[in-house]
């Protein structure tokens, strides 16, 4: 009992992240229908900026919000030195641009933090809390509070704003949400910067469990992306139920069958699901007209 | 006074001039007409004035306000709005939604006001909401509110783009051939409905295929040939005028 709880709780914490992750890739994707595969690198300068201004001596909230909107900063200057340049080409090219655009990102991380491995200290100590028998890290509980507190954010955003629903606009027609006085550049902007914003925070909620280095952006994007796809692209509580459900799925595969086997477990699953329901768990359909 | 002035406009596409020196102005409550064979420039002119298009000379004045190749977010805020020939809707949205989406610029709450679904938001959205509605029964889709758009014909798509349009509140309207693809009976409701729009004082615009309709509702006429300006004028001076009769038997011969 205390065996199964304790991977449903690893399982959950690292589902956790991809959620995190996978919310970072909604944004993007709903304002754009592009898949940003940056965004694993949102969540490497996530990390690696907070230890790079929690070792020049800023305190570690502070350093967390600089490395939040450095990333943000950084998101707005891809969309706009990358993406909008392209604008026009299809979505195919622009998922591209983005995989050109984390190369690059990883590359000037490596010159920037160098390659060696970094953390900073956990935000509540490291003493693991004891629940029937199983441990969890407080640093967990932050990494779950912080999934499930950007899922609401993002979940009103969408649904009651009407610059969330602006957002949707613009990428259900992005000529009609002009006509009707939707400012589509601005659209974009904000969500690199959002998406962006996101990555980093996930970046700095994970640090001090998984450490960090230039190259870790893209298991990020890997795992992000398949939580996203599992639950549905371009929908929050796909994101947050796609994250979840991976993350899991791992927990349990590694710790019945064999760790060397979790991440072939997971896909499995995520093929079988996308199979009989390409849209996701919680997808859209798509209605376009022939 | 005009409401819209468009002075001089052209536009060249490698070398061959698309739409060449065209000037007219459309008053408060007129409908005024572009007509012309096939590949006169028509919906070219109609890019150029919506911003869609960069016009390559001339100009566009919107109540007093030189609006040349303003984006189209920013002529809707000026209260300038168009349809498209080829409908822009946003499809897996209901038809209700697509109209609320026209209150867009109406509202203007703030993002925390929302989320924390204060009176003063949720009052907002029901203003929209009961707009939306009211507009939908003028164009006769209220029945259909709830169906997702991409659900509709045509027809009922091209009236849902003019019911999204009004929530705009415009005062000028460019319709890009409302009554193609519609048979009879939704030609002479488009027509109603385009003669109502106008008599509320909006200056409508229109781009239209079907002359009966055009001679029908339209207060002056401006015809295009080859790019060019060729004859304007009220529907039965235009009817009359021999240049237009040569243009589009012209235009017929050369197709036949």
């Amino acid at each position: 009992m205390s065996e199964l709880l304790q991977f449903l709780l690893s399982g959950v914490t690292v589902g956790a992240v991809y959620a995190l992750v996978a919310l970072g890739f909604t944004i993007i994707y709903n304002a754009s229908d592009v898949v940003n595969f940056a965004q694993g690198e949102f969540v490497m300068l996530g990390g690696m900026i907070t230890v790079m201004a929690y070792t020049a001596g800023a305190p570690l909230p502070l350093a967390a919000l600089a490395a939040v909107v450095a990333t943000a900063a950084i998101g707005v200057a891809m969309n706009k030195l990358a993406i909008e340049p392209a604008r026009g080409a299809p979505v195919v090219s622009l998922v591209i641009i983005t995989i050109g655009a984390s190369i690059f990102i990883r590359g000037a991380a490596q010159l920037v933090f160098g390659k060696q491995i970094h953390t900073f200290p956990a935000f509540s100590g490291d003493d693991p809390i004891r629940i029937l028998g199983a441990t969890i890290l407080p640093q967990s509980l932050w990494v779950i509070a912080g999934s499930v507190a950007v899922f609401i954010g993002l979940w009103l955003f969408f649904t009651r704003t009407l610059l969330g629903r602006a957002v949707l606009a613009t990428s259900n027609n992005r000529l009609a949400a002009q006509l009707v006085g939707i400012n589509t550049p601005f659209v974009m902007t904000l969500s690199f910067a959002m998406s962006a914003g996101i990555g980093a925070l996930s970046g700095v909620l994970v640090t001090p469990i998984t450490m960090t280095s230039y190259d870790v952006g893209l298991a990020f994007a890997l795992k992000g992306f398949a939580a996203a796809m599992l639950g549905g692209m371009g929908n929050p509580k796909g994101a947050l139920v796609g994250g979840f459900t991976l993350g899991v799925l791992e927990g349990l595969t590694a710790g019945y069958i064999s760790s060397q086997y979790k991440d072939a477990a997971a896909f499995i699953v995520i093929l079988a699901v996308l199979f009989f329901m390409p849209q996701g768990l919680f997808g859209r359909k798509s209605t376009d007209r022939v | 006074m005009n409401l819209l002035s468009i002075e001089g406009l052209g536009i060249s596409f490698g070398g061959i001039k698309a739409v060449n020196n065209v000037s007219f102005g459309v008053k408060p409550g007129e409908i005024v007409s572009v007509i012309g064979p096939n590949g006169a420039g028509k919906t070219t002119l109609f890019n150029m004035i919506s911003g869609v298009y960069l016009p390559g000379a001339g100009k566009v004045i919107l109540n007093g306000e030189d609006v040349t190749a303003m984006s189209p977010h920013l002529l809707a805020r000026r209260g300038m709005c168009r349809t498209f020939q080829n409908l822009q809707v946003f499809q897996s949205m209901t038809v209700l939604e697509n109209t609320i989406a026209g209150y867009h610029l109406q509202e203007s709450g703030s993002v925390l006001a929302d989320i924390l679904n204060l009176p003063s938001s949720r009052r907002r959205a029901k203003a929209a909401e009961a707009g939306a509605r009211d507009l939908l029964r003028r164009v006769g889709l209220e029945r259909a509110a709830e169906r997702e758009a991409g659900s509709l014909s045509y027809g009922s798509l091209k009236r849902l783009e003019i019911a999204r349009a009004m929530a705009l509140n415009p005062k000028v309207l460019l319709l890009d051939e409302p009554a193609a693809g519609c048979n009879a009976v939704e030609t002479e409701e488009i027509d109603h409905l385009i003669a109502e729009i106008a008599a509320s004082g909006v200056a409508i615009l229109l781009v239209e295929h079907d002359m009966k309709l055009v001679m029908r509702i339209s207060n002056h006429i401006v015809v295009l040939d080859h790019g060019e300006k060729i004859a304007e004028g009220d529907p039965a001076s235009v009817s009359q005028n021999p240049a237009v009769i040569a243009a589009y038997l012209g235009a017929e011969n050369a197709a036949g």
